[in-house]
C-alpha cells in the first residue's frame, strides 16, 4: 500500500520510529575516536560521525599504546619516554596523576577486572602489572627481549606477550604470574589478540609478514596467514595491528608500509581483500557496533575510516604527528 | 519550418550516427579496447604513482586505476568527438553531406544535431566502460552514475564541437589523421587524465599552466567530480565556455558565405 504523504495520522504513527532512529543516530554521533600521536606527544580527539578533529590534548613524551578504562571515562596512555602511564580524564580532557610503569612502556592491556594494567616494558624485557587503584607496580614477569604486544584472554586467566627480538609469544598464567609456554613465531612479533570466544590468539609478525593463529590450550600454531599484495615488495608487507570481529567472521590486519589493511575470513583464514589506506598503517580499532574500523597511518599522519560491512575505505583525515594507537569511546 | 521538421532532422541524424556505429562493430570494440588497455596494462604498471596524497573529490587514498578512470572516459569522448567529425569529412568526400546541407533547416541546427548524435554514442560508450571498470574495483557511489550523465553530455558536446571545428578546416580525409595526432595526443597527455596537476606543477610550471588551460583537463575534472556526486564549478564553466567558442567557430567555419568553406571552395 502506498504511503499517503498527506495523511497526518500516518505520519503520527511513524513518529515513534523516527524518534528511535534519531536517538540511534545521536548515539552513533556520540562516539569519539582517540588517537595517540607518537611524535606529536598528544592525543587527537575526533567526532566519529563526522571525523572532524574536536581537540588535540598534549600528553607525556612519545605516547604509543592507549586503552580505555572500563567505565570509559579515563584514557590510559603509555608515555614511553616518560616511563609512566598517563591518565587522561575524558570528561574534562585534563591529565590526572600518572601511574607508574616499568621502563619504556610501549603497549599494554587492561585486565577484564578493570583494575590492573599489563604493560610491555620494551627496554628491560619485563611485563609489569600495575594496580590502578593502588597506583603501584604489583608484579613483574620476565619475558623475552623487547616485549611488545599484550593480549589478555576474555576470562582474564591468560596473558600473552610477544617479544620482538626473541620472536616468541609468551603465555603467562595470571594466577601464578609465571610463563607457562613459549611459542616460536615469525620474525618480530607485534600484536597478540584474543578472539572474543577465547579459543584463539592471533599474533602478527612484522618482518615475517604473517599472522600465527595459536590454540591457547595446546599452545600450537594451528594456522599461519601469509599476505601478498600485488605490486608491493614482499619486505614492505609487515603485519602489525589486528582486529577481529566479536562473531569471529572477519579479521583485519594492518600491513605497515604496504599501506594496506588485509581483510581475512576468520573462519577459513583466507585473505579476502586488501584495502588501501595511508602510509605505514599500524594499529586498528573498531567502533562500538563494529560497523567502522579506524586505522592509524604513522607516516602520512592520518587515520583512515573503513566501512566494515561494505569493506570499503570511506575517508582518511589528518591527525597529529606519527599517529600510533587508536581507540573508540562509545 | 515547424518543430516537427527540426525533430525529424535530429532523429534522422541521430539514427544515421547510431546505424554507423552499430554497423561498424570493430569501431565499438576499438572504442572500448583503447581505454581498457590503458586501465588494465598502463594503470597496473603505474600502480604506485598515487597513494601518497588525497586529492578532491576523493576522501581517501585511491589506487591509480581509480584515478585514471575519469581520464579514460574523457579519452573515449575525445576519440568519439574526433571520429564523429571524421565522418563529416568522409561524408563531404562521398557527397552524402550535400544532401544534408541542402536541407532548408539552418546550418547551425544541422551542426548541433550532428553534435548531439555523436554525444549520445559517446555517453553510451562511457557507461559500457564504467560497467566493465566496476569489475576492476572502480566503484564510484551509486549517485555518481547518475550525476555523471550531465557531465558526460556537456564534455561530450565540448569535445564534439572541437571535432566539428577541426573538420570544417580540413579538406581531405588524409589530413585528418595528422590533425588527430596533433590534437588528441597533446590534449590527452597535457591534462589531468593520467596524473594530478600538482604533480605536473612540481615538475614544470609552464606545463602546469598549459594543462590548466587545456579544456580537456576541465572535461576530465568535471567527470571526476560528478562521479563522486560533486560539481566542480570551475571545470563546468570552463567546459561551457570552450563549448560555446568551439561551436561558434564551427558554425562560422561551416557557413558557406563566410567561413572556411568559402576559402576552401576558392582553393579548389
Amino acid at each position: 500500500m502506498p504511503f499517503p504523504l498527506t495523511d497526518a495520522a500516518a505520519w503520527c504513527r511513524l513518529l515513534p520510529f523516527a524518534v528511535i532512529a534519531a536517538l540511534a543516530c545521536g548515539a552513533a554521533r556520540a562516539e569519539t575516536v582517540l588517537v595517540s600521536n607518537e611524535k606529536g606527544n598528544s592525543i587527537s580527539v575526533l567526532d566519529a560521525a563526522s571525523l572532524k578533529l574536536i581537540r588535540t590534548v598534549p600528553v607525556g613524551q612519545r605516547p604509543r599504546g592507549i586503552v580505555l578504562s572500563r567505565d570509559q571515562h579515563t584514557l590510559y596512555i603509555c608515555a614511553s619516554d616518560d616511563d609512566e602511564i598517563d591518565q587522561l580524564d575524558l570528561d574534562t580532557y585534563e591529565l590526572k596523576q600518572p601511574l607508574p610503569s616499568g621502563a619504556d612502556p610501549e603497549n599494554f592491556a587492561l585486565h577484564p577486572d578493570g583494575k590492573h594494567l599489563y604493560i610491555a616494558n620494551e627496554d628491560n624485557s619485563l611485563v609489569s602489572i600495575v594496580d590502578i587503584e593502588q597506583r603501584r607496580v604489583v608484579g613483574e614477569v620476565a619475558v623475552g627481549i623487547e616485549p611488545e604486544g599484550i593480549g589478555i584472554s576474555p576470562d582474564g586467566r591468560w596473558i600473552v606477550n610477544t617479544s620482538e627480538t626473541t620472536n616468541m609469544a609468551h603465555f603467562i598464567d595470571n594466577d601464578t604470574r609465571k610463563v607457562v609456554a613459549n611459542v616460536l613465531v615469525d620474525s618480530r612479533p607485534r600484536r597478540a589478540v584474543w578472539t572474543a570466544d577465547g579459543k584463539e590468539v592471533w599474533v602478527s609478525s612484522e618482518i615475517g609478514g604473517s599472522v600465527s593463529v595459536i590454540d591457547p590450550e595446546t599452545h600450537a600454531i594451528t594456522h599461519k596467514i601469509k599476505f601478498e599484495v600485488a605490486g608491493v615488495p614482499k619486505e614492505a608487507v609487515q603485519a602489525v595491528g589486528i582486529a577481529i570481529t566479536r562473531d569471529r567472521k572477519l579479521a583485519f590486519v594492518a600491513l605497515g608500509p604496504a599501506n594496506r589493511v588485509a581483510v581475512v575470513d576468520a573462519a577459513n583464514y583466507e585473505v579476502k581483500k586488501y584495502l588501501l589506506v595511508g602510509q605505514r598503517v599500524w594499529n586498528l580499532a573498531f567502533n562500538h557496533d563494529e560497523s567502522r574500523l579506524y586505522t592509524t597511518n604513522g607516516v602520512s599522519n592520518d587515520i583512515s575510516e573503513i566501512d566494515v560491512p561494505d569493506l570499503r575505505v570511506l575517508q582518511s583525515v589528518p591527525v597529529g604527528a606519527e599517529p600510533w594507537g587508536v581507540v573508540v569511546r562509545p | 519550418m515547424s518543430p516537427a521538421h527540426y525533430g525529424r532532422c535530429l532523429l534522422g541524424v541521430v539514427e544515421r550516427e547510431g546505424l554507423r556505429f552499430i554497423n561498424q562493430r570493430g569501431r565499438f570494440v576499438a572504442a572500448l579496447v583503447r581505454p581498457l588497455v590503458w586501465l588494465l596494462i598502463f594503470a597496473t604498471g603505474f600502480h604506485f604513482v598515487l597513494g601518497v596524497s588525497i586529492i578532491p573529490p576523493y576522501r581517501t587514498y585511491v589506487p591509480y586505476e581509480v584515478y585514471i578512470a575519469p581520464g579514460l572516459i574523457g579519452m573515449i569522448q575525445l576519440f568519439q568527438g574526433m571520429q564523429s567529425s571524421l565522418s563529416m569529412v568522409y561524408d563531404r568526400e562521398m557527397g552524402s553531406m550535400r544532401t544534408l546541407l541542402v536541407s532548408p533547416l539552418p546550418r547551425w541546427y544541422l551542426l548541433v544535431a550532428k553534435l548531439l548524435a555523436g554525444v549520445i554514442v559517446s555517453v553510451l560508450q562511457a557507461y559500457v566502460f564504467l560497467a566493465i571498470a566496476w569489475f576492476w574495483e572502480i566503484e564510484p557511489p551509486a549517485i555518481g552514475y547518475l550525476a555523471v550523465l550531465p557531465a558526460l553530455i556537456l564534455s561530450g558536446m565540448m569535445l564534439g564541437a572541437l571535432g566539428l571545428l577541426l573538420s570544417s578546416a580540413i579538406r581531405q580525409l588524409e589530413n585528418f589523421a595528422g590533425v588527430m595526432n596533433f590534437v588528441i595526443f597533446p590534449m590527452f597527455f597535457a591534462s589531468s587524465a593520467l596524473y594530478p596537476l600538482w604533480r605536473v606543477q612540481e615538475a614544470s610550471l609552464p606545463l602546469y599552466y598549459i594543462c590548466s588551460l587545456n579544456p580537456f583537463t576541465h572535461a576530465v575534472e568535471l567527470i571526476r567530480f560528478a562521479l563522486y556526486g560533486q560539481l566542480d564549478w570551475v571545470s563546468a564553466a570552463a567546459v561551457v565556455a570552450a563549448l560555446l567558442v568551439f561551436m561558434a567557430l564551427a558554425i562560422y567555419g561551416y557557413d558557406p558565405g563566410r567561413g572556411m568553406m568559402l576559402r576552401r571552395a576558392a582553393a579548389e
